[in-house]
């Protein structure tokens, strides 16, 4: 296989990975990883740069698009992002002293634990009029539109919000993904957000978050320009094509079989871990 | 809808999260230009040889730091080329910090502007290399 076929490969395996990611809503990123080291038997390290590369593509990309809902929540997301990204950056650093075979079992767990928390019915947070005081002082509480109009929301528990999002920026930096889903487990469950709010404002998050580790990961040379070129491009195009087509796709179906091949490259990581075959 | 006295903070606050958005998508677009031009004169140069990626060697020290890769840019190496858009790349989430400094300014909004700073800080760090 020589590079031309080697990088068309790659970009098709991308295109499929964002195009599923974004049309089921559980992220592209996750499946990238396992998909390189797996398949194509590219080392741990190069997967989580180009993965992690991939993640801010469809951060930024996205982001047009949420911004026009108007849901995030700038001042919550931008307060926890110190959190996120100092956690980016100690994850980074771990990422070069971690065994790969302790990251490979890692993110199998990771992924095992995102399709669990994606297949949970998702129910609003009951309105509670007593926030936390902090976030009082840190003018958090805002609105955010409904059919029936405006409807405001407190905010709760920011200590601990803002140490999960310190989880969730280790996590990104040492598994080089977004950590949505811990991202959305900290607004949505601790602090109690608006569903919609709390994915939104995530996915703001993500893309401040990853480009903190980033700087890291091209100094230590884990960005490889020609593999990470086909994965970028491919999860940009399928990312921004399965967008498109979420308004009118029936998606129940196609969240379970993505979700049964999350389960299943996550127990080949743990698999291939435990055996130091990664 | 929302409240008389809000109308006009709601509508400044739109505009400037469409602006910031538009920045994004144009920061991405041309990201991916760039990513996809070097991509070509690197599979027209080297499409033939085998790709290497088993093991872990880390990069070329010109492929691995801003300047270095801004120099193997210039002389329109394919390689080069693809890591200066990936640079491209991570800048758009940081050009929306930046960004957003300015909209908290606006709002006299001193505390997060602060916060913003910090954020902006540890991102600086990250990106000239990060050393402990």
């Amino acid at each position: 296989m020589n590079n031309i076929e080697f990088t068309l490969l790659i970009a098709l395996g991308a295109l499929a990975a964002g195009f599923l990611g974004s049309l089921t809503g559980l992220g592209g990123g996750v499946v990238i990883v396992p998909l390189l080291a797996l398949v194509f038997g590219v080392d741990i390290r190069y997967a989580i740069g180009a993965s992690l590369v991939s993640v801010i593509a469809t951060s930024s990309g996205a982001a047009a698009a949420f911004v026009k809902e108007g849901f995030s929540n700038i001042r919550i997301g931008m307060f926890l992002e110190v959190a996120t990204t100092t956690g980016a950056i100690a994850g980074a650093f771990l990422a070069a002293i971690t065994p790969t075979a302790f990251i490979a079992v890692l993110f199998g767990f990771v992924l095992l634990f995102s399709a669990y928390l994606s297949s949970r019915p998702k129910k609003e947070n009951p309105d509670d009029d007593k926030p936390d005081p902090l976030a009082v002082r840190l003018k958090m509480d805002s609105t955010y539109p409904t059919p029936e109009g405006l409807k405001s929301y407190h905010v709760h528990g920011v200590p601990l919000g803002s140490a999960l999002m310190f989880v969730a920026g280790i996590l990104s930096g040492l598994l080089g993904i977004g950590s949505g889903a811990v991202k959305v487990l900290a607004m949505d469950q601790a602090m109690r957000l608006p569903f919609k709010v709390s994915t939104t404002t995530s996915n703001f998050m993500i893309g401040v978050t990853a480009a903190a580790s980033a700087g890291v990961y091209l100094s230590r040379g884990y960005i490889a320009p020609g593999l990470t070129m086909p994965v970028m491009l491919g999860v940009l195009a399928g990312s921004m094509t399965g967008a498109r087509l979420l308004v009118r796709a029936k998606t129940r179906v196609l969240r379970l079989v993505f979700s049964a091949v999350i389960v299943v490259l996550a127990f080949e990581m743990i698999y291939n871990g435990l055996t130091g075959n990664l | 809808m929302s409240r008389p006295g809000e109308a006009k903070t709601t509508w400044s606050d739109t505009q400037t999260e469409t602006l910031m958005g538009n920045l994004l998508r144009a920061g991405v677009t041309l990201a991916a230009a760039i990513v996809l031009l070097g991509g070509l004169l690197y599979l027209i140069e080297h499409g033939g040889e085998q790709p290497d990626y088993r093991v872990f060697n880390s990069q070329p020290a010109n492929l691995r730091s801003v300047t270095g890769i801004l120099g193997e840019a210039f002389s329109l190496s394919g390689l080069g080329l693809i890591q200066l858009g990936l640079l491209a790349l991570v800048a758009t989430p940081v050009a929306r910090v930046l960004f957003s400094i300015v909209a908290f300014a606006r709002e006299r909004d001193w505390t997060y502007v602060g916060i913003t700073l910090i954020v902006l800080a540890v991102l600086a760090y990250s990106l000239i290399g990060g050393q402990l």
